[in-house]
């Protein structure tokens, strides 16, 4: 009744597909702002957008080449990020999460809005900046490859394996960072900015570098989605996708470098599982769960996945890698 | 060690020093109509050790707050070694060498004792985003390791080096700030309220520590309510009521000082209390006990609690 094995090699798909990479890439920017200097930025969707939308216009709007459009979607990453923080990171946390929250979403309304169609695309969104990203590509895009019985479309092993070589290099550079001098300023920034001040440290100039470190992180996020899906369509850039990075960043342990990783891999293989599980009990005629119709499923597997979330809080708050003596309100 | 005997300086509010280091001026700060700061003149000897003490709500802390940079004073202007230090922020004061702790300590209580140190070491290249990343930090962090367990060793801490700053007790959170403003090489040292809540068989070390700073030449002023405290380790005692400095001078010749007891104690607790043969009171006794006795009252009716 139920297929185990279409179960699994869906699930070991989406654990290493474009969604993980693309929510591990977000999530390693909020760890950086949160896990590690407790910056609350509630609009990382908003990178993303102006880091895909960034290499896009370029490319479509401006006639420049694919890999300086790159280089400006990441630059627009930074140029948010600067805009942000100069007015907020000088107040009290909680400004930096409203005014990122808003700024996503105005972000993504000017984007979908009709007057920029010429420029962004409106709600059609941007399609065919691309191309010269698939050229590159040693597999061929139109083939099924097969690994174990988990089976790929050329086109998208390449995104998959270029997203995973930008994550193993960005996880480098959060390594390198945090166990610096450099990381060891963000990690009392987190705890208490004032002693740091009395240090003699500018908690401003850090709390921006790690806001723009972040951001950029988040847009190469947006950008290596947007080579992956070909396409940019401005709803996708809706708040909750902010919240299922924070998602997968609890899951795995804020404030350790590979939690955000494995984080986004364990709640993007839990929701295929779930997903594909519940869509196969609801199906044909004599289903094995009745009570749920098959067309509720896409909503139910978020419950599901809330629920666990909630009982990991209770459990074991600190994520996969968190340390515990790190999320108690005292170390004691 | 000493630069000169404290019974130089006559013992008026605002006296001139042989050799201040800081010179304030005119500073008024101002919360709602309260002025909690309005002092004229005031100078810190170099090398003395000074206790600035007052009553609660004396404006000590926002004084402290204003000289650090952590509060902006409504007018006023005070030099560090003759350099304007006024309008700067807490880390461009802490690094020209007037470096501050806290009354509450903010000990970084999920870093280890051993990080809480070395954060505090100045001009590191590892602290720089891109020096961070080249690595070419370790040696200067290995010297500031080897400081930092120095300094460790000398205040008592090197045993827990390696444990969280928050398994510490509040005595030993004291001593490991002490010990990180040591890592910047201080001028100045400024301890807001180095004795509170510390076990008092902790005080007699930490007083010994507060001295030992003198002794290595640096200048510490520091804010306590307890005279007692005072009495035995400052050269130099500030007094300060609502804001203003009342008077200044030796500890020994305060205590007998009518403005300073005055300030702390009320202007009318040298008025003997008088009984009758049962133990009544008479005369301005009895008006004294009626007014309590009016006030307890009146309180009890509005429901508070006595206890408190």
């Amino acid at each position: 009744m139920i297929d185990i094995p279409s179960l699994l090699t869906n699930g070991i798909a989406a654990l290493v597909g474009p969604s993980t990479i693309f929510f591990a890439l977000l999530a390693i920017g909020l760890n950086i702002h949160f896990g590690y200097t407790g910056l609350l930025n509630f609009g990382q969707i908003g990178f993303a957008l102006v880091g895909g939308y960034g290499m896009g216009i370029a490319v479509l709007y401006f006639g420049l080449p694919l890999w300086s459009g790159v280089l400006v979607g990441m630059a627009a990453g930074m140029v948010l990020a600067l805009l942000l923080g100069i007015p907020t990171l000088r107040l009290r946390a909680d400004y930096l999460a409203i005014v990122t929250i808003a700024a996503a979403e105005i972000l993504r309304l000017i984007t979908r809005s009709t007057s920029m169609t010429d420029f962004s695309g409106g709600t059609q969104g941007l399609t065919g900046y691309g191309g010269g990203f698939r050229q590159l590509s040693p597999f061929d895009n139109g083939r099924f490859y097969s690994f174990y019985g988990v089976r790929f479309l050329g086109q998208d092993l390449w995104s998959i394996c270029v997203g995973w070589t930008v994550v193993g290099l960005s996880l480098i550079l959060v390594f390198l960072l945090v166990r610096s001098p450099w990381g060891r300023v963000l990690k009392a920034i987190r705890e208490d900015e004032d002693a740091v001040r009395a240090l003699g440290k500018n908690v401003f100039v850090y709390k921006m570098q790690a806001l723009v470190l972040g951001g950029v992180f988040g847009a190469v996020g947006g950008i290596i989605f947007a080579l992956t899906t070909q396409s940019l369509t401005p709803d996708f850039y809706s708040p909750p996708q902010t919240f299922f990075a924070y998602a997968a960043l609890i899951i795995g342990g804020a404030g350790r470098v590979l939690g955000p990783v494995v984080g986004s891999m364990i709640f993007w293989f839990v929701l295929s599982i779930t997903d594909n599980f519940l869509r196969q009990a609801t199906a044909g005629s004599n289903p094995l769960i009745s009570f749920i119709d098959n067309q509720d499923v896409g909503a139910i597997r978020f419950v599901l996945v809330g629920v666990a979330l909630a009982a990991l809080m209770m459990f074991r708050p600190q994520g996969i890698f968190g340390k515990r003596s790190e999320v108690l309100p005292d170390a004691r | 060690m000493r630069a000169e005997a404290p019974d130089v300086v006559p013992g008026q509010p605002g006296a001139g020093k042989p050799d201040p280091v800081l010179v304030i001026d005119s500073i008024t700060r101002s919360f709602g109509g309260v002025r909690a700061v309005d002092v004229a003149h005031l100078e810190f000897q170099r090398g003395w050790i000074t206790g600035l003490i007052g009553p609660n709500g004396a404006g000590k802390t926002t004084l402290f707050n204003l000289l650090t940079g952590f509060d902006r004073p409504d007018t006023g202007r005070w030099t560090f070694d003759g350099i304007p230090l006024s309008r700067l922020a807490p880390h461009q004061v802490a690094r020209r060498g007037v470096v501050r702790t806290f009354q509450l300590t903010k000990a970084l209580a999920k870093l280890t004792v051993l990080d809480n140190m070395r954060l505090a070491a100045p001009k590191q290249t590892g602290e720089r985003f891109f020096g961070a990343l080249l690595g070419t930090w370790g040696r200067q962090e290995q010297a500031n390791t080897r400081k930092a367990m120095e300094l460790l060793a000398r205040f008592q801490l090197d045993a827990k080096a390696e444990d969280l700053a928050g398994c510490l007790s509040g005595g030993q959170r004291k001593l490991l700030e002490m010990a990180r403003a040591l890592m910047m090489d201080p001028t100045v040292v400024m301890l807001d309220e180095p004795m509170a809540g510390v076990n008092p068989a902790l005080t007699e070390s930490l007083l010994k520590h507060v001295k030992s700073l003198r002794d290595d030449g640096m200048t510490v002023v520091f804010v306590e309510h307890d005279m007692d405290v005072i009495r035995d380790i400052s050269d130099w005692v500030v007094v300060m009521a609502q804001g203003r400095v009342i008077a200044e001078g030796r500890p020994e010749a305060l205590s007998s000082n009518k403005t300073v007891v005055d300030a702390y104690l009320g202007a009318h607790h040298d008025q003997a209390l008088e009984f009758d043969a049962e133990g009544n009171p008479v005369g301005q006794t009895a008006v004294l006990v009626a007014e309590i006795e009016s006030e307890l009252e009146a309180a009890i009716e509005r429901g508070q609690d006595l206890s408190a």
